[in-house]
C-alpha cells in the first residue's frame, strides 16, 4: 500500500520536474533574446498604439457587466463539471453493477439526472432572462418606398433573361 | 531509481524537443497550406521549398528590438507571454506517446507519467491557460489589447464547460481518468480487427463537441475573435514585439499540436492502429509503428485546424456566445444523458 | 524528502499569502493568491488527495480567480484612485482575523496527535473512492448542494439584472 502511494507521488514529482523545465525553457529563451537584441528606446517607440493618434486616457477602465455574469455562471458550471467526474468514473463500474444486480447503475444515473436537471434549471433561468444573449446589431429595414411597383422589375428581368424568376 | 530518473529526463527532453519542433514547423505548414488553398506558392526562398523559413523567423524573433510601452505594467507584461508558453508546454507530460519499449532488458514507457487523474490534469491546464492572455492583454494598457484579452478569456471559459461535459461522457464509457488506460482500452478488437475499438465509435457527438471546443480554446479561426485583425489590430498581443510576441504565437501553435495529440489519444485510439496485434511483429516494432501512427493522426488534425482556418469566416461575438452557451452546453448535457441511458440499458 | 517538499511548499504558500496582503496593486494581490492556491494544492498531493489537488486547481485557480481578475482588472482599483482610507475596516478586519486565528489554534491544540499519524489508506483520495462515497454515504448533501448551486445561479442573475439596466 505504501508503494502505491509512493509511485503516485513520484508521478507527481515528474510532473513537477516537467513544469520546472517548462519554466526554465521560457526563462532561458527570454534571457537569450534579451542579450541578443538591440535596445534603443525613444519616446515615440514607447507610446501605446492607438492607430497612430496620441493615446487618449487609460485603458484600465470599467467594462460591460455581461462579462462578469458570464464568469459567475461559469464558476457554477465548473463546479458542476468537477462534481460529475467522480460519478462518471464509478458509474459504469462492472463490479458494483454485478454486486447490486444492476441496481447500482439505475440508482446512480437517477441521482445524477436529478443533479443535472436542477442545474439545467439554473441555465434555463439565465437563458430565459436573457443573460446569455449578447448585444446584437439591430437589423435596419430600409424605410424607402419606391413609387415603381416591384412587379415591373420582375417583368423586365424575366423578359431579358429569358428565364422565370424562380429558375434564376 | 537513478536509471529510472535518467529515463524520464531523456524522455522529458525528447518530448519538449518534439513539441517545439512540431510547433516550429506548424508555422511553416500553415503558410504552405494557406498558399495551397489560395493557389499561391507560399514561402520558398529560405532553403529548398522554403524549408528553413521557420528558423529564419526564429532568428528574427531573437534579434528584433523590443518595445515595452511606457504606460504598461512591466512585470506583468513579461509574465503574460511566459505563462502562455509554459502552460502550452505543460500538457504533454500526460500524453501517451507510445506503448512501452523493451531495451537493454528494461521496459521503458513512452509516456512521461501516467497520472491516475490524467484527464483532469489536462482540464486543469486548459483552465489555467486563460491567465497568460489575460495578464498580457491587461498589462499592455492598450484598449485593443484589453478588448482582445477580455474576449479571449470569456470565450475560453465559456467553451471550457462544454469541453468538460464532453469529457465526462467519455469517462462514463471508459471508467477511468488515466490517459494511459484510456488509450490501452482502445486496443480492443471490433469486427475482428484488433486495435480499432476507438472511442469515436462510442462518442461521435462527444468528439464533435470536444473538437469545436478545442478550436475555441486554441483561439483558432473561426474562433479567433481575440485577435481579429480587422477590428482589434492584433488583439491581446497588439503591443508585443520580438520574442514575447514570438511566445504568444508559438504558444498558439504548441496548443494546436497538443490538442491534436489529445484528440487523437482520447477519441482516435492514440498509438493503436488497425490489425496491430494480427501482423505478428515484435513488440518493439509495433510500438514504433504505433508512435508513427499517432503522429500521423496528429498531423492530420493539425491539417484540419489549418484547413478550417483558411476556409471558414470568423464568428461574430454574439454568435460565438450563443453557440457556446445555448448549443454546445445543452448538447453536451444531452450527450451525457444518452450515454448514461445506453450504458444502463445495454449492461 | 517529503519533509523537504512540505517545507518548501509551506514557505511559498505563506510568503505568497503575505504578498497578497502587502501588494499595493490589487492585480498583483490576485496573482499572488493564485500562487498561494497552487502551493496549497501541492500540500494536497503530499496528503495523497489527488482529486482534491486537481479540483483545487480547476475550481479555485482556474475558475474563481478568473472572476476575481475580471472584477479587479476592470474596476481599476489602482493605488492612484484608492477611495477607502478609513481605519475602521482595517480594525474590523484585524479583529475578525484574530478571532479566526484563535479558533484555529484551539482546534489544532485539541487535535489528537496519535490519530493524525495513523496510516491512511493509500487509495483514500482517489476519484473512484470519492465517487463511491459520494453516492452512498453523502448522497443527501450532494443533492442539496445542487440546490445551492441553483440558488447561487439565480442570485448571480438577479445581481446582474440590477446593473445591466444602467448600461
Amino acid at each position: 500500500m505504501d508503494q502505491v502511494k509512493n509511485s503516485q507521488l513520484s508521478e507527481f514529482g515528474i510532473i513537477f520536474l516537467f513544469i520546472i523545465s517548462g519554466i526554465l525553457f521560457a526563462g532561458l529563451v527570454m534571457i537569450t533574446s534579451k542579450v541578443l537584441r538591440p535596445h534603443r528606446p525613444n519616446e515615440e517607440k514607447l507610446t501605446s498604439y492607438e492607430c497612430g493618434e496620441d493615446p487618449v486616457g487609460n485603458a484600465w477602465g470599467q467594462f460591460n457587466m455581461r462579462f462578469y455574469i458570464i464568469a459567475l455562471i461559469f464558476i457554477l458550471f465548473e463546479v458542476e463539471v468537477v462534481f460529475l467526474f467522480p460519478w462518471a468514473t464509478v458509474f459504469g463500474n462492472k463490479k458494483l453493477i454485478a454486486a447490486t444486480d444492476g441496481l447500482w447503475a439505475w440508482f446512480s444515473i437517477g441521482e445524477m439526472f436529478i443533479f443535472i436537471a436542477i442545474l439545467a434549471l439554473g441555465l434555463a433561468y439565465a437563458w430565459a432572462r436573457g443573460y446569455l444573449d449578447w448585444v446584437k446589431p439591430d437589423q435596419e429595414i430600409a424605410q424607402f418606398k419606391s413609387p415603381v411597383p416591384k412587379k415591373l422589375y420582375e417583368n423586365i428581368n424575366t423578359k431579358y433573361s429569358g428565364k422565370t424568376t424562380i429558375e434564376r | 531509481m537513478e536509471i529510472f530518473l535518467i529515463d524520464k529526463i531523456v524522455l522529458i527532453v525528447a518530448v519538449f524537443g518534439i513539441t517545439l519542433l512540431f510547433a516550429l514547423y506548424s508555422t511553416y505548414a500553415e503558410r504552405k497550406v494557406a498558399a495551397f488553398i489560395q493557389d499561391r506558392l507560399g514561402p520558398n526562398r529560405a532553403g529548398i521549398f522554403g524549408i528553413l523559413q521557420p528558423l529564419a523567423d526564429g532568428v528574427k524573433f531573437f534579434l528584433k528590438e523590443e518595445f515595452i510601452p511606457a504606460h504598461a505594467d512591466k512585470a506583468l507584461f513579461i509574465l503574460g507571454p511566459s505563462v502562455s508558453m509554459t502552460t502550452a508546454l505543460m500538457t504533454s507530460a500526460v500524453i501517451p506517446w507510445g506503448n512501452s519499449l523493451e531495451l537493454f532488458d528494461r521496459v521503458i514507457s513512452l509516456q512521461i507519467t501516467d497520472l491516475n487523474i490524467g484527464i483532469l490534469y489536462v482540464f486543469a491546464v486548459v483552465s489555467i491557460g486563460v491567465y497568460g492572455i489575460m495578464i498580457g492583454g491587461w498589462a499592455s494598457n492598450n484598449k485593443f489589447s484589453l478588448l482582445g484579452a477580455l474576449r479571449a478569456s470569456s470565450q475560453m471559459i465559456s467553451y471550457e464547460i462544454a469541453m468538460g461535459l464532453s469529457i465526462i461522457a467519455l469517462v462514463m464509457t471508459t471508467g477511468t481518468l488515466s490517459l494511459g488506460e484510456i488509450v490501452q482500452q482502445q486496443n480492443g478488437s471490433i469486427f475482428g480487427i484488433s486495435g480499432a475499438s476507438w472511442n469515436i465509435i462510442y462518442q461521435p457527438l462527444g468528439f464533435l463537441i470536444f473538437m469545436i471546443c478545442a478550436f475555441a480554446e486554441c483561439n483558432r479561426t473561426p474562433f479567433d475573435l481575440p485577435e481579429s485583425e480587422n477590428e482589434l489590430v492584433g488583439g491581446y498581443h497588439t503591443e508585443y514585439s520580438s520574442m514575447k510576441l514570438g511566445f504568444f504565437l508559438f504558444a498558439e501553435y504548441t496548443n494546436m499540436f497538443i490538442s491534436s495529440a489529445i484528440m487523437s489519444s482520447l477519441y482516435f485510439g492514440g498509438y493503436n492502429f488497425p490489425f496491430m496485434d494480427q501482423l505478428g511483429l515484435s513488440h518493439n516494432l509495433v510500438t514504433i509503428l504505433g508512435t508513427t501512427f499517432l503522429f500521423a493522426k496528429i498531423v492530420m488534425f493539425i491539417f484540419l485546424f489549418m484547413w478550417v482556418r483558411w476556409t471558414l469566416p470568423r464568428f461574430r461575438y454574439d454568435q460565438l456566445m450563443r453557440m457556446g452557451w445555448k448549443m454546445l452546453i445543452p448538447l453536451a448535457l444531452i450527450n451525457i444523458i444518452i450515454t448514461g441511458l445506453l450504458i444502463v440499458v445495454l449492461k | 524528502m517529503d519533509q523537504l517538499v512540505f517545507l518548501i511548499l509551506s514557505i511559498i504558500s505563506i510568503g505568497a499569502a503575505l504578498a497578497v496582503i502587502f501588494s499595493k496593486n490589487p492585480v498583483y494581490s490576485v496573482l499572488f493568491l493564485i500562487l498561494t492556491f497552487f502551493s496549497i494544492a501541492g500540500h494536497y498531493v503530499l496528503l495523497n488527495a489527488q482529486f482534491l489537488f486537481i479540483v483545487h486547481i480547476i475550481v479555485y485557480a482556474g475558475a474563481i480567480m478568473v472572476l476575481f481578475l475580471f472584477v479587479i482588472m476592470l474596476l481599476n482599483l489602482n493605488k492612484t484612485n484608492e477611495t477607502s482610507k478609513s481605519m475602521l475596516p482595517k480594525i474590523a478586519g484585524a479583529i475578525s482575523g484574530g478571532l479566526l486565528l484563535i479558533v484555529l489554534l484551539g482546534a489544532v491544540k485539541g487535535l489528537n496527535q496519535a490519530e493524525a499519524s495513523q496510516a491512511v489508506n493509500a487509495d483514500m483520495g482517489s476519484v473512484k473512492n470519492l465517487g463511491k462515497i459520494l453516492f452512498s454515504e453523502y448522497l443527501l448533501p450532494f443533492e442539496v448542494s445542487s440546490a445551492l448551486f441553483l440558488s447561487a445561479m439565480i442570485g448571480a442573475v438577479m445581481l446582474g439584472k440590477k446593473n445591466l439596466k444602467d448600461h
